[in-house]
């Protein structure tokens, strides 16, 4: 049996590199709430299979960013193709990665029912997952590491475990695209790594992977793409040549922990190299 | 992982729930033949009765537990509030009393005021509570207004009968009423049988059902309509003040005793039907005292022994995980303590005043004289009174080595998050001895090699690790 990260079907893949429509694009997106905007003019398109770190300052519209590509939230203006088709029709091709705050931790299932919700959108209607699935969703949980903890109620995990449950999931959606939102915010080191290989082996398979990421220090290391956020789209590129003071600047303002933080970052890329 | 080894066989609990319930409820149309039968023990009225009742809660607790996981549960109140005026505005179109049309217009009443509720929320800053409960009291109010008016105009008997459905009435219950019900049951037994996954998912994480492209608005508003038409029929029986009771009350009390859905649904259920025989009965052998407010008291009393009693979840059982975790808590600071005054004195076994440890971690009399009896009879310290005033402890041999195990798992600690600051949440749950397992053995030793250099590493014997007693303490 396949590994999970490895599971994407022939022609899926050979599809993704070959085809004229490009992996995402967003064009010209604008959202807002409560007629505010909080996120205008952002234009983006990723033709190749990329690891992408969507980074900025709190409030500036990366989860947003996502919501809106997902169709979670109505755009005010613009379009967004994923695939070359709507969010909708290429459903069973994305994974996603909600903020793990944005569910009931106390919710009465083991960990193993979430993660086989990632089987669902195949299932359809009214069909219940079978053996295999349960087989996948476990295989699943084993390459986050939390083999030994399907049968607990979610309530009862850490952060950490709790964020890699909700891997497990998105990986049980056999996606082509991955969009985590904040996959790494409050979680322990030994998860930390967890999540940064997965990735990793995602890139490797030739999946997509959007991650909103908080922490500037390990962005380097983490990301080889980035789109820097600040309502609108300050800076967007090879992670090598968009990480600099100056678009950091533009994203950030001033903010000195901030920039210290990423100096810092700079500093240990230009070490390494 | 062979298929065959897995743990879900979905056929055989569905139709273990299906088979029983579809036998209760058809015995709705068989009341004649049965009361025939049981007459010589109870009346046809009471099982009529009994069976409607029955029906009512099992149907009411299995629909009520995902508006209580949903946090909907006002949701339900505003509904069955705002259904009132329907009842007598369908006399005032049709000219008559019909018990159909009455409960049609009272479900269409109640879909309208959560409809206008969605209304407020889109389009005015009101805020949720208030909107709720503006519509909620408002409706209800109409309602009364309403059926004074039919009263008045008195068509077709209209004097009587409005009362049960503002506080509920179990004893005049038609067969009718109850085949009703039991076709509700089964309805929406059915409609959650068959969209458990999809209700499971919406419920838990709508946004990730929404990209998996499920039609969550959709799924949310059947779930509203069997809300809706659960309300509706309990309306004549419990009454529109208290039919949220019979809603929620189940799915509430049974989360505290299990942690699964599919058991919390059953169990939802089963209980509702309970809460419903229960109360009808006991409204019926006092027969002066309303079937809803009495329905209602049982089910209070199913939830207020649940929440005192209940295992893990309960208050009592909390209450315990809680003193415990202190206990050891002190327990630990006292050997802790005792160890590192040794410590300081050049390592020899002392006697040090009791009174000043229990100043230094402002442990009350109490307290102190539970932690320091706890400690003496493991054979930990040994304690000895003075004239005068207080008292003296030693840690005994074993005592030094389980300190001396507690103070090197504490050094470990802050010595790791010297390095790792933001592992704190991670590390803050270990026991003494999870670093031993937890960490890798060079990071161990790295660790250790540090604490040896300023002379703080305890000398701990290879085998004194003791087991797991309890939770970690924060130490200042």
């Amino acid at each position: 049996m396949s590994t999970p990260v490895s599971s994407t079907t022939q022609n899926e893949t050979s599809g993704t590199s070959r085809s004229a429509p490009p992996i995402l694009d967003i064009h010209d997106v604008t959202v807002a709430y409560h007629e505010r905007p909080v996120l205008w003019d952002v234009d983006i398109t990723l033709t190749e299979p990329r690891l992408v770190g969507i980074i900025g300052p709190n409030g500036a519209g990366k989860s947003t960013l996502i919501k809106a590509v997902l169709g979670l939230v109505p755009l005010a203006g613009g379009s967004v193709s994923i695939f070359g088709g709507t969010a909708h029709s290429q459903r069973r091709r994305i994974g996603y990665v909600p903020q793990r705050e944005s569910v009931d931790w106390d919710f009465p299932v083991s960990v193993l029912d979430v993660v086989l919700m990632g089987t669902y959108g195949r299932l359809g209607w009214f069909r219940r997952p079978r053996a295999d699935d349960v087989a996948w969703a476990r295989e699943c949980l084993a390459s986050v590491g939390m083999a030994d903890y399907a049968d607990r109620q979610i309530g009862q995990l850490s952060g950490g475990q709790q964020q890699r449950t909700f891997l497990a999931r998105a990986l049980a959606q056999r996606a082509d695209i991955y969009f985590m939102d904040e996959p790494m915010a409050g979680v322990d080191a030994a998860t930390e790594r967890v999540v940064f290989s997965l990735l990793q082996s995602l890139r490797k398979e030739g999946k997509t992977v959007l991650v909103v990421h908080h922490d500037l220090r390990t962005v380097p290391q983490y990301f080889e793409h980035l789109l820097m956020l600040n309502m609108r789209l300050t800076a967007a590129g090879p992670t090598d040549s968009t990480f600099t003071a100056d678009n950091l600047r533009k994203t950030y303002g001033g903010r000195l922990d901030v920039l210290e933080a990423a100096a810092d970052a700079l500093r240990r890329r230009q070490k390494s190299d | 992982m062979s298929p065959s080894s897995s743990p879900r066989r979905p056929g055989l609990p569905v139709a273990l729930v299906l088979i029983p319930a579809t036998l209760i409820a058809a015995s709705a149309w068989l009341l004649p033949s049965i009361a025939a039968y049981t007459s010589a023990l109870v009346s046809y009225n009471t099982i009529v009765v009994l069976l409607g009742t029955t029906l009512l809660g099992a149907n009411a607790g299995l629909i009520g537990t995902f508006t209580v996981l949903r946090g909907r549960a006002l949701l339900g109140d505003v509904l069955a509030h705002a259904s009132l005026p329907g009842l007598p505005l369908a006399v005032l179109i049709l000219g008559r009393r019909s018990f159909g049309a009455m409960l049609g217009g009272a479900f269409i009443a109640g879909l309208a005021g959560v409809f206008l509720l969605t209304l407020v929320r889109r389009w005015t800053r009101t805020k949720d509570d208030a909107a709720m409960g503006i519509i909620r009291s408002v409706l209800f109010g109409l309602g009364v207004v309403l059926i004074s008016f039919v009263q008045t105009r008195d068509v077709d008997g209209g004097k009587a009968g409005f009362d049960s459905y503002i506080l509920g009435k179990t004893a005049g219950m038609l067969a009718e009423h109850v085949r009703l019900i039991a076709i509700v049951s089964l309805a929406s037994l059915s409609t959650i049988v068959l969209l458990y996954k999809e209700f499971q998912l919406t419920s838990f994480d709508s946004g990730f059902a929404r990209v998996q492209g499920w039609p969550a608005l959709v799924l949310d508003n059947l779930q509203m309509g069997l809300v809706a038409v659960t309300t509706v029929v309990a309306l004549p029986a419990v009454g529109a003040v208290l039919v949220t009771a019979l809603l929620i009350l189940p799915g509430v009390t049974m989360r505290f005793w299990t942690e699964r859905l599919r058991t919390l649904l059953l169990g939802s259920a089963v209980l509702g039907a309970a809460i419903g025989a229960i109360g009808s009965s006991a409204s019926a052998t006092f027969s002066l005292l309303p079937a809803g407010p009495v329905i209602v008291l049982v089910g209070v009393a199913f939830f207020v022994f649940s929440l005192l009693l209940a295992p893990r979840r309960g208050l009592i059982a909390r209450q315990i995980a809680q003193q415990k975790f202190r206990r050891d808590r002190r327990r630990r600071r006292l050997l802790a303590t005792l160890y590192e005054l040794d410590e300081a004195d050049g390592g020899e076994n002392d006697w040090h005043g009791v009174d000043r440890i229990a100043s230094r971690h402002a442990w009350s009399p109490t307290e102190l004289f539970q932690v320091v009896t706890e400690v003496e009879l493991e054979d930990l310290i040994r304690r000895r009174d003075i004239d005068g005033a207080g008292q003296l402890c030693r840690l005994t041999t074993a005592g030094t080595e389980h300190a001396a195990t507690i103070v090197r798992g504490f050094r470990l600690r802050d010595a790791l998050l010297d390095q790792y600051p933001d592992q704190a949440v991670l590390v803050a749950a270990w026991e003494p001895r999870d670093f031993d397992e937890n960490l890798p053995p060079e990071q161990l030793a790295s660790l250790e090699a540090r604490l040896r250099a300023d002379g703080r590493l305890p000398a701990v014997p290879p085998r004194a690790m003791p087991p797991a007693d309890g939770l970690e303490e924060n130490r200042r």
